[in-house]
């Protein structure tokens, strides 16, 4: 299963906030934390995720520095600013009401089979 | 950065691998050699892991580059978050390519025209005065040029904003108010003349600080009337800076030519000079800020590489010269000698640090780790904030014996302004060299201060007079 781009991006802002809130952190492996936390499904072009960052670093959610990592190379961090914070929590508020959502409907869907097959045509043709 | 390995041939072919990768990745103008970097770091990163997992250096180089992302697809995308690193190429290009980055359809032509026309309009506008038999050079008693020299540039620059940006309808009519309520007030203020012509002291502090508040319209303008929450706020700032050394660069050119032109018509017996002073020298003077103010934004990627090499040339410069001060001032035993306007010498010297560092951080990658130039700039701050204490400090205790006259309050006020400012600086720097915050903290702190200058120039400019009398 691929999840759609737009899904993916739209997801992007709550899920590096919310690794960043872990703890400080730079774009290897914030990846890897998408990628382990998704179990693998959320795809991410590796590139893209630079661009959200700056974007965040933009708008002051979170901010930036440079330091010497371990294999010696220079190394950009990242870490949540305190609007960062007030951000996530916000997202997270504005995914749990989809989430909630969602929910109720899929479980009236599994419950009587007749609607799903009314429905789900007619959501992928939306 | 990356060393190619000669011993090993297998890491070296890597090595050659990423160096071209990397050389493809630096051809995009929307990426700069810090997003490169972060790049590198993470396209190696990926190499060493699934050269753990088993993969020889070709494959795994390989996949790390396909997971990256295709370099056009990847350039597309920092392009459209970072659209300001784009107008270098799409400024002189033209209209075409411009896509839809670019909001206004204006091409660069047309600017050059509106510019022209303002230039020319500026021009004319100065001299309609004469005709009403105000005189141009300065006759004693007759003030009116001097005082109103601001509303013959600036206007018109603020015009082309107004045009280019665009301002709103709203923005435009506050705009042209608050410039017309300053020409009315400042004309209408009963300055008067000492019998020998003189001008009165609060007639000069507002010639001089009427441009200053004024210039803030002219940033209204440019930021296209989004004056909160726009890193545009920074932009005029570093505009300023360029403005400054274009028209500095212009009028030299003018100097030359006018040099020039006296010398070959004197050649043929005809003088020149009344023509020049009378014509040329205003007219010039006022288009010239119009077509600065343009080609600032034209060719922006042209000075941008020369302001600030000009910034990194002084600060240090200036460091010396104040430490060299405090050495010498400490060693030798000499306090400063307070004559009358010895105060107005250092704010001089808080001017030229403030512009110093407010233009270097204004110029500076606000995302850049912090090296060396930054602690130059603190050393600057620190030294000039010493030395601006230390004449405060002799000032302080004779200021009283002196009187109040308006030029003293108006220079221990503008002192006490930049002392603040140059205090917040400094402290927020140091905070961004110890890595407590970011550097947009400091440069939040200087926008900010941005209005705390023009409102202070806005008193000095308006409330002095009356508060004065018109002394």
């Amino acid at each position: 299963m691929s999840i759609s781009k737009d899904l993916v991006a739209a997801s992007s802002t709550a899920l590096v906030l919310g690794i960043l809130a872990e703890g400080d952190s730079y774009g290897y492996a914030i990846l890897k934390r998408v990628r382990e936390l998704s179990g693998g499904e959320l795809e991410w072009t590796d590139g893209m995720l630079y661009p959200v960052l700056h974007r965040l670093e933009r708008s002051n959610l979170i901010e930036s520095r440079w330091a010497k990592a371990e294999t010696g190379r220079q190394r950009k961090y990242y870490r949540i600013t305190r609007a960062g914070r007030e951000q996530l929590a916000d997202e997270r508020r504005q995914w749990q009401t989809v989430d909630r959502t969602l929910r109720k409907f899929w479980s009236a869907m599994t419950d009587s089979p007749d609607v799903s097959t009314r429905f789900v045509p007619a959501l992928q043709r939306s | 950065m990356a060393q190619t390995r000669t011993d090993n041939p297998a890491a070296g072919s890597l090595e050659t691998q990423v160096e071209a990768w990397r050389a493809h990745l630096r051809k995009s103008r929307s990426i700069t050699s810090q997003d490169a970097v972060e790049l590198e770091d993470h396209l190696r990163e990926q190499i060493a892991s699934l050269r753990a997992d088993g993969l020889s250096d070709d494959e795994a180089f390989l996949v790390a580059v396909k997971r990256l992302g295709a370099i056009d697809a990847l350039t597309r995308e920092f392009a459209r978050e970072h659209s300001d690193r784009l107008w270098k190429q799409l400024v002189l290009a033209g209209d075409e390519g411009r896509g839809d980055l670019e909001s206004s359809s204006t091409g660069w032509s047309r600017r050059m025209w509106v510019a022209l026309g303002l230039a020319v309009a500026a021009a004319v506008a100065i001299k309609v005065p004469a005709l009403f038999g105000m005189a141009l050079d300065a006759e004693p008693g007759r003030g009116f040029y001097p005082l109103n020299i601001s509303f013959f540039a600036l206007p018109f620059i603020a015009a082309y904003f107004a045009w280019d940006r665009p301002l709103p309808v709203p923005g435009r009519l506050a705009l042209a108010a608050a410039f017309a309520v300053a020409a009315v007030v400042v004309n209408l203020f009963p300055f008067t003349f000492s019998p020998k012509g003189e001008p009165p002291h609060t007639f000069i502090l507002t010639m001089l600080h009427l441009p200053i508040a004024l210039w803030l319209g002219v940033g209204f303008a440019y930021v296209g009337g989004a004056w909160w929450g726009s890193d545009r706020r920074m932009d005029f700032i570093r505009f300023t800076g360029e403005l400054f050394i274009y028209y500095v660069l212009i009028a030299l050119g003018g100097g030359v030519l006018m040099a020039l032109s006296v010398g070959i018509f004197e050649a043929i017996g005809v003088k020149m000079e009344p023509y020049l002073q009378n014509w040329i020298v205003p007219c010039g003077a006022v288009g010239a800020a119009v077509i600065a103010s343009w080609l600032v934004e034209a060719k922006q990627s042209v000075i941008e590489n020369m302001a600030p090499v000009l910034t990194r040339i002084f600060a240090p410069l200036f460091a010396l010269l104040l430490i060299a001060f405090i050495v010498t001032m400490v060693s030798t035993g000499r306090a400063i000698d307070v004559k009358r306007e010895v105060l107005i010498l250092f704010d001089l010297l808080l001017v030229v640090v403030f512009g110093l560092l407010l233009y270097s951080a204004s110029a500076r990658d606000a995302t850049a780790p912090a090296g060396l130039m930054d602690w130059i700039q603190l050393t600057l701050v620190g030294t000039a904030l010493v030395v601006d204490a230390l004449a405060l400090w002799a000032i302080g205790s004779r200021i009283t014996e002196y009187g109040f006259t308006p030029n003293r309050v108006a220079a221990l006020g503008e002192n006490i302004v930049l002392l603040v400012s140059l205090t917040g600086s400094a402290l927020l720097y140091a905070a961004f060299l110890r890595g407590r915050v970011a550097f947009s903290r400091l440069c939040f702190w200087q926008k900010f201060y941005l209005y705390v200058l023009a409102a202070w120039a806005a008193v000095v400019a308006l409330l002095f007079p009356l508060v004065f009398g018109f002394a």
